[in-house]
């Protein structure tokens, strides 16, 4: 039976597998977006000692089913002095680097889609892709207010960009190599081995700066729902705005993924190399100890988490006090730890960057 | 080359910040507004216009309307004008219910301005800790007059009622189980004192929840300290009063300066800012809250001990009880003028001002001796306020229009009436 499906599969041409392939990314990624809102709104829920959705379905669990159904149903308004064309096409342009970056994200060992060498260089070009459908929103809604917001974006994304971008330079510095893969295989031996400690700075630098990067709250102020209503896509409606939706919740999961690759050792076991290893021999639970895509998974789960509790958590930042953080803190703070990283490996200092 | 131009944003009618129906016209010159145009009138309703068509009476109930978020305390402000022109003074019980619940309306006010506010600065959470207890406030309303919002409880005289010996309780449903329900009904098994008091005992710890969320917390700070920053003497000018006037420095109370009721009876401090900016006026409403908390314990005390009347007995002002009307001419006589004529009130007019949880609210009473008033003028105290909007806004951030709004704890129903 396994050998007739595998000798299916390698009859099939090489574009199907891969279209398979991307199915098998895509789909379950959607879904993942789906209950991300959900899960987003129960946990905000709990903390602000309230239900969240319990009507549709058992406890709600249908909750982003009907949403889902109740955008599609809905009218593209598109506005009567927008240019139609750009308006249409940006959410497009919004979404799509959102979903492109999944092809080089490591699942487990050797469980990826593209193999590149140059994946770290691929996935900063795709996420900084993500403000043209932004800019392109604001611009072609001809609203004061979705303008605004699109400015404010563009603003924000470019300052965080130049921060994130040094802060992955210290990883690719770590790591010796551009390739995702290789990234994690670095940060092997267990909790030792993961970059989030000797690259302290760096990986809170990142993942502030990706916090920002998908305009989530404290950083929420190109969609400020008190102060522009809700920036960019203020004029949106129906499905063009789901997908809008979907970008902003699928660069949330991107960045989670990516910070859980590389700084915390991705699909790779925390236990390695410590007396619970041993574990990982017994017969049905051991899996649990060993590595695998469930560390990947729960690890993504865990920085999503950080960025629900963020939003339950903060105020808004002021416009120009983002700015004054990506551009005065952030970005001395990853230069200087760029220097203290580039001697410590010139000095083969031990353990960690040798 | 191309001329640089202003460009003026629509704030409002329909804005998430615009707290109701605030219209505002910006013109920016990017993110920085130069001139802020509040416009006003979306919510008139014609309150003093119909107040000359009603029955003294009958107007108490348009007073909650005014403020929708202080009712009581509206109401107080038009039942002491009337009482000054008849010159009635109510039973020391009324008196001290009409504290207790002028302190509770101030507690229901501020919280809805805290929660609303870190909304706006974009704090939801605390938005949902107040309503949680506001919730309870809402049901002490409940319990003493029926409604939850608009009370109509303070009458010429002394109040409607005495306070009820049960609390309303939450009812089992599919969504809340029998031991849910159980510890929701815990403190509201006995008299509605008891669970006032039990709410006072408790919200100081609830008002530090609320700090821990932002008192310290640097964005909060960022966004507030040093924005829309008034003088004490340009607060004078501007005619603030409340925690506006307080926030700058100047330690105008009414409740101390002329006191009413048995403010002048009860222990309490008034706290006041130093720098006149959004996170002073901040702390002064939340140190406000935890002071109405120790006033509502003093008058729980006071009111336990002491039962008695809470309404005048000179039946020319209030209706007689129900079952003296029964058996008695002279009482269903009261009765009827009072329910279809109103009281009518000697010639004469008058001003009573109450410490509103925004500012001083006064009414103005002039009375030719009919059973309506000749005029009635509200002095809301948000239309000052909202009249410095352009000046506290001018040179600030778009983000910085919303705090502003947020920091005058704007309700348009007082201010367009």
């Amino acid at each position: 039976m396994l050998e007739s499906t595998l000798q299916l599969w390698e009859w099939l041409p090489v574009w199907l597998q891969i279209l398979v392939k991307i199915g098998i990314i895509v789909l379950p990624l959607m879904g993942a977006v789906a209950y991300l809102t959900f899960a987003e709104r129960k946990i905000i829920g709990f903390m602000q000692v309230r239900m969240g959705p319990n009507r549709v379905g058992p406890r709600g669990w249908l909750q982003p089913i009907a949403d889902a159904l109740k955008l599609m149903t809905k009218e593209v308004i598109v506005p009567t002095n927008a240019s139609r064309f750009l308006f249409l096409i940006a959410p497009i342009l919004t979404l799509t680097p959102a979903l492109a970056a999944w092809a080089v994200i490591p699942f487990a060992d050797g469980l990826v889609l593209a193999d590149v060498d140059a994946a770290l260089l691929y996935v900063l070009a795709l996420t900084s892709m993500g403000v043209y459908g932004v800019i392109i929103a604001g611009w072609a809604s001809n609203s004061k207010y979705a303008f605004l917001g699109a400015l404010r974006s563009a603003a924000q994304i470019i300052a965080y960009e130049i921060a994130m971008g040094f802060a992955l330079v210290g990883v690719l510095m770590a790591g010796g190599s551009l390739n995702l893969g290789k990234i994690v295989a670095a940060q092997s031996g267990g909790l030792a081995g993961w970059f989030m400690f000797p690259l302290l700075p760096l990986f809170v630098v990142y993942f502030i700066s990706g916090v920002a990067e998908t305009n989530r709250a404290p950083f929420d102020v190109a969609e400020g729902e008190s102060e522009i209503v809700a920036g960019f896509h203020v004029e949106y409606s129906g499905m063009a705005f789901a997908v809008f939706f979907l970008a902003e919740y699928a660069n949330m999961i991107l960045i989670a993924a990516l910070t859980a690759v590389l700084f915390v050792g991705g699909w790779q076991s925390p236990f390695y190399g410590s007396w619970l290893d041993a574990l990982s021999t017994v017969p049905v639970v051991g899996w649990v100890f060993d590595h695998g895509i469930h560390w990947f998974l729960g690890k993504t789960a865990l920085f999503l988490f950080c960025f629900l509790w963020f939003r339950a958590t903060f105020p808004r930042y002021r416009y120009d006090q983002i700015m004054r953080l990506g551009w005065k803190v952030f970005l001395p703070i990853t230069i200087v730890w760029l220097f203290v990283e580039g001697i410590a490996i010139a000095a083969g200092w031990q353990p960690w960057l040798a | 080359m191309t001329e640089i131009r202003n460009y003026t944003v629509n704030f409002g009618p329909q804005h998430p910040a615009a707290h109701g129906v605030l219209r505002l016209v910006l013109e920016m010159d990017g993110e920085v507004v130069q001139r802020a145009d509040p416009h006003i009138g979306l919510l008139h309703r014609g309150t003093e216009k119909l107040a000359e068509t009603k029955p003294y009476n009958q107007s108490i109930g348009y007073m909650d309307r005014l403020d929708y978020v202080s009712m009581m305390c509206n109401e107080h402000g038009y039942v002491l004008a009337i009482e000054k022109l008849l010159g009635v003074t109510p039973p020391p019980r009324a008196q001290y219910i009409r504290v207790m619940f002028d302190e509770i309306t101030r507690i229901l006010n501020h919280l809805l301005w805290l929660g609303a506010h870190a909304l706006d600065i974009g704090a939801m959470t605390v938005f949902l800790y107040c309503f949680r207890e506001r919730e309870d406030l809402m049901d002490c309303y409940e319990a003493v007059s029926g409604a939850r919002l608009h009370a109509t409880y303070y009458r010429p005289g002394g109040v409607a009622r005495d306070l009820p010996d049960s609390m309303p309780q939450y009812q089992e449903s599919r969504w809340r189980g029998k031991h849910e329900i159980a510890r929701m009904n815990a403190n509201r098994q006995a008299s509605l004192l008891d669970f006032i008091d039990d709410f006072a005992q408790r919200f100081p710890h609830m008002i530090d929840e609320y700090e821990t969320l932002l008192t310290d917390n640097r964005i909060w700070k960022q966004r507030t300290v040093g924005i829309g920053v008034v003088s004490p003497e340009r607060a004078k000018q501007l005619g603030f009063t409340g925690p506006m006037l307080r926030g700058s420095g100047i330690a105008w109370d009414l409740r101390k300066k002329q006191p009413y009721e048995v403010y002048d009876r009860i222990d309490f401090d008034i706290p006041i800012g130093t720098n006149g900016d959004c996170y002073d006026r901040y702390v002064v409403r939340i140190e406000e809250m935890r002071q109405s908390a120790r006033i509502v314990a003093q008058c729980v005390e006071w009111l336990r001990a002491n039962p008695g009347p809470v309404i005048s007995d000179d039946h020319k002002v209030s209706p007689p009880r129900r079952e003296e009307m029964k058996g008695d001419m002279e009482a269903l006589i009261h009765h009827f003028k009072l329910f279809t004529e109103g009281l009518c009130i000697p010639q004469g007019e008058a001003y009573a001002a109450v410490e509103h949880p925004k500012g001083e609210f006064g009414a103005y009473l002039i009375s030719d001796g009919a059973n309506k008033p000749y005029r009635l003028k509200v002095r809301a105290p948000g239309f000052a306020h909202l009249a410095s909007l352009d000046e506290m806004a001018r040179g600030h951030m778009l983000a910085d229009v919303v705090a502003i709004i947020g920091t005058q704890d704007i309700v348009f129903g007082e201010i367009d009436r």
